[in-house]
């Protein structure tokens, strides 16, 4: 797990090495054990090394021995110690245990097909001078992060976009599209991020970038088959295979020549992979968890409890509301997009805790809600339609109290206004995204705050419109369970869950996340399970938990599902409010960015401070506002400010040639 | 206290716990539930404030939209159980 970024100029510049260093010590927190740049005329490569797989011989760049492709690499590759072997009887010779080796080989073998054959989670880029071409690739569920933008002399990349602003020539500004499909879904819809130019690459694609330009390919993605193609076997089989696929899954993501944790959350999913781990490695293994004081968000006691059954060595941070606040401008500049929840502060802290206690990759449960048909949005939907299809029913609403157990906000309604919250109309049935709209609408009210400026400027743009331009023609004919899991795993898991509460928290703290749900063997297995045997009436998960039932203690099975939250604006006032509130937040401040407008701001920050009761949505309203006025503060207002602790000395060519 | 002014309040109150101070066009009739005025948690922040700012107790069954979704509905409902006359 590393950091990587290069640079192709089209022109005749040479690229010199300073700036590849001065991009490498942007991201130098995702690689402190090693460093390395490669330069040839007009193009470099950069890497930082968090050194997991082949500690002494996995330096990187790296070249092949005939010295025509160079690599740098980010992630892993898990399944790496098969294809060499398969390698190996073809006739390929290796200098090193390194999995970075294999792709090169797999490279000069298949070329740009050969990511349909690695199990894993990447981002890399390899440098292929005898085609004088660039082939940059990122992972299928988009676990590993990419970034690229273009400037006057040609191409440039990065695992984060920090380092891009390291390029004098790059500076950035908010897209406000982008802003508006945050304050929309909470991410944006690839390759769009929340700044003007600068580009991510997909999950599930690969790009090519030569004299001719760049050409983007997909060369995977989630689908799932007609309605009567479902697999709906006996339940009993299934489970079996599921289990089957996930220990496999696990097994493999236990590879690495340094010790594996594991995140323990109190749920199931992090139960299952860690006791699946620890029936592999047969010793106790570490655990790691975060509890809160507050009881709503608070799942100590299930933690405490999944350990003792595991019998893992447990460590827990108590995260108060003041940590969450003291992180924040830290979680922004690694997260690196606005954020609407505070969330992402506490898996910063937890990784803190991980790397303080000497370990540098933790197992985590992320992925099975989305692929299993864990969340309430798709419980929801499904009541929701089940009501559309009698809306005069006096008993359906009633299921609507079965929702959201944990949030007392919706347990204390009236049936009559859950009606309402939930209602279902013609045309929202005829949307295809029937099962977010909920979520979506409520959302999009935030935009309420935005500054008339920003308001005229995107008055006729409509972020649902470009989402549906880009769901894949087969959409419409899956079941709608499954265009639901389709919005949320192509959505929100590479655009929130596995970046801005992921990789981007653990790798501040030089921490590799590594997910057996996300196998691509699980994924394409659950994507052929008929809806029924995810969620059986309104049991979630159901087949997961008929699969995995012996590995987790009954009082976890059982339990209500508890979506992972954390406390949210009441953090940041009373006596110690911080001072980067009044100073981002200000009607000066506001007037300099330009995005909100004060009097709005103001108006909800006095809602805060009076200590009244605020809702989900004033919630997500303050901190989009905090997060996104600090990612304007760190990113357009005062980068070189922000750089600057990143500064190192000027790195000299070092890579490896096999 | 006159129609008029609990109209007046209500409004307010509305305008600004919910939409951030931003009328916005809010009309008196609209429904504030349709129109995403107020979430789930909003109905709740709503009648504590009526309760407290104009002194009455409102019962669980009194928590429709009939009542409190709309401002009219809103004046309405309160003038009822204050005794003035809408």
């Amino acid at each position: 797990m590393c950091g990587i970024c290069g640079a192709l100029n089209f022109d005749s510049h040479p690229v010199d090495a300073g700036s590849i260093s001065s991009m490498i010590a942007a991201f130098r927190h995702r690689g402190p054990d090693d460093r390395g740049v490669f330069i040839d005329n007009g193009v470099g490569l950069g890497h930082a090394r968090l050194s997991i797989i082949d500690l002494v011989g996995g330096h990187q760049p790296m070249q092949s021995r005939d010295r025509n492709l160079t690599i740098t690499f980010n992630g892993e590759i898990f399944n790496y110690i098969e294809l060499r072997d398969e390698l190996e009887r073809c006739g390929h010779h290796f200098a090193t245990s390194s999995d970075t080796e294999v792709i090169l080989h797999l490279y000069q073998e298949e070329g740009e097909q050969c990511v349909l054959r690695f199990n894993g989670q990447w981002a890399f880029a390899i440098w292929d001078q005898r085609n004088q071409k660039l082939f940059l690739s990122r992972d299928r569920m988009g676990v590993r992060p990419l970034f690229y933008t273009e400037t006057p002399h040609g191409f440039r990349f990065a695992s984060e976009m920090k380092a891009l602003l390291a390029d004098s020539s790059v500076s950035m500004d908010i897209d406000l599209y982008a802003l508006d499909q945050i304050f929309t879904f909470w991410s944006t819809i690839p390759p769009r991020t929340p700044f003007k130019n600068i580009h991510q690459l997909p999950p599930g694609c690969s790009l090519t970038v030569d004299r001719n330009g760049l050409r983007v390919h997909r060369y995977w993605s989630l689908s799932f088959p007609d309605r009567d193609d479902l697999f709906s076997d006996q339940d009993e089989k299934l489970a079996e295979e599921l289990r089957e696929i996930l220990l496999d899954a696990t097994r493999i993501r236990l590879r690495s020549d340094v010790p594996v944790g594991a995140y323990l959350s109190g749920g199931i999913d992090s139960t299952i992979t860690t006791a699946l781990a620890a029936s592999i490695v047969g010793d106790r293994l570490r655990s790691f968890s975060i509890t809160f004081d507050d009881s709503e968000f608070n799942e100590g006691h299930f933690q405490q409890e999944a350990s003792a059954f595991l019998k893992t060595d447990h460590s827990s941070f108590a995260c108060t509301g003041s940590d969450i606040a003291d992180s924040i401008p830290q979680v922004v500049w690694h997260g690196e997009q606005p954020i609407l929840r505070t969330a992402p502060a506490p898996m910063f802290l937890l990784a803190r805790l991980v790397r303080e206690s000497g370990f540098k990759v933790v197992l985590t449960g992320e992925g099975a809600d989305e692929i299993l048909g864990g969340y309430d949005i798709f419980k929801e939907a499904k009541i929701r339609r089940f009501w559309a299809r009698d809306l005069s029913s006096r008993m359906r609403p009633l299921l609507l109290k079965r929702l959201y157990p944990y949030m007392d906000g919706i347990q204390r309604q009236s049936l009559a206004y859950l009606r309402h919250f939930f209602r279902v109309s013609e045309r929202d049935l005829a949307s295809p995204f029937f099962s977010h709209l909920p979520r979506w609408e409520l959302t999009a009210r935030l935009k309420l705050l935005f500054s008339s400026d920003v308001c005229e400027q995107i008055r006729d743009y409509d972020a649902m419109d470009e989402l549906a331009q880009h769901l894949p023609r087969e959409f419409a004919s899956w079941c709608p369970f499954n265009q639901a899991e389709y919005l949320e795993t192509t959505g929100l898991l590479p655009g929130y869950i596995l970046s801005s509460q992921g990789d981007r928290m653990a790798m501040a703290h030089s921490v590799e996340g590594r997910f057996p749900f996300l196998d691509h063997r699980v994924v394409e297995f659950a994507s052929r399970l008929s809806p029924n045997l995810k969620m059986k009436a309104l049991n979630e998960k159901s087949l997961l938990k008929r699969a995995c039932s012996r590995l987790v203690p009954p009082s976890i099975l059982n339990r209500p599902k508890q979506p992972y939250r954390a406390p949210g604006g009441s953090c940041f006032f009373g006596p110690t409010e911080p001072p980067y509130i009044d100073e981002l937040l200000s009607p000066e401040a506001l007037e300099r960015s330009r995005i909100f407008d004060p009097r709005a701001v103001s108006v909800l920050l006095a809602k805060f401070r009076s200590g009244r009761a605020t809702s989900a949505k004033d919630n997500m309203a303050f901190t989009g506002v905090l997060s996104t006025q600090l990612l304007v503060d760190q990113f357009i207002q005062n980068p070189r400010r922000h750089l600057h602790s990143c500064k190192q000395g000027l790195l000299d060519q070092k890579f490896a040639t096999l | 206290m006159q129609t008029g002014v609990i109209g007046s309040e209500i409004r307010d109150f509305v305008i600004t716990n919910f939409l951030f101070g931003k009328a916005d066009g809010l009309s008196d009739d609209e429904s504030l539930l349709e129109n995403g005025v107020i979430d789930s948690t909003g109905v709740l922040e709503l009648v504590s404030f009526l309760q407290e700012r104009f002194d009455i107790r409102i019962e669980d069954d009194e928590i429709i939209p009939a009542n409190l979704d709309s401002v009219d509905n809103l004046v309405h409902y309160v003038s009822r159980k204050t005794g003035v006359n809408a």
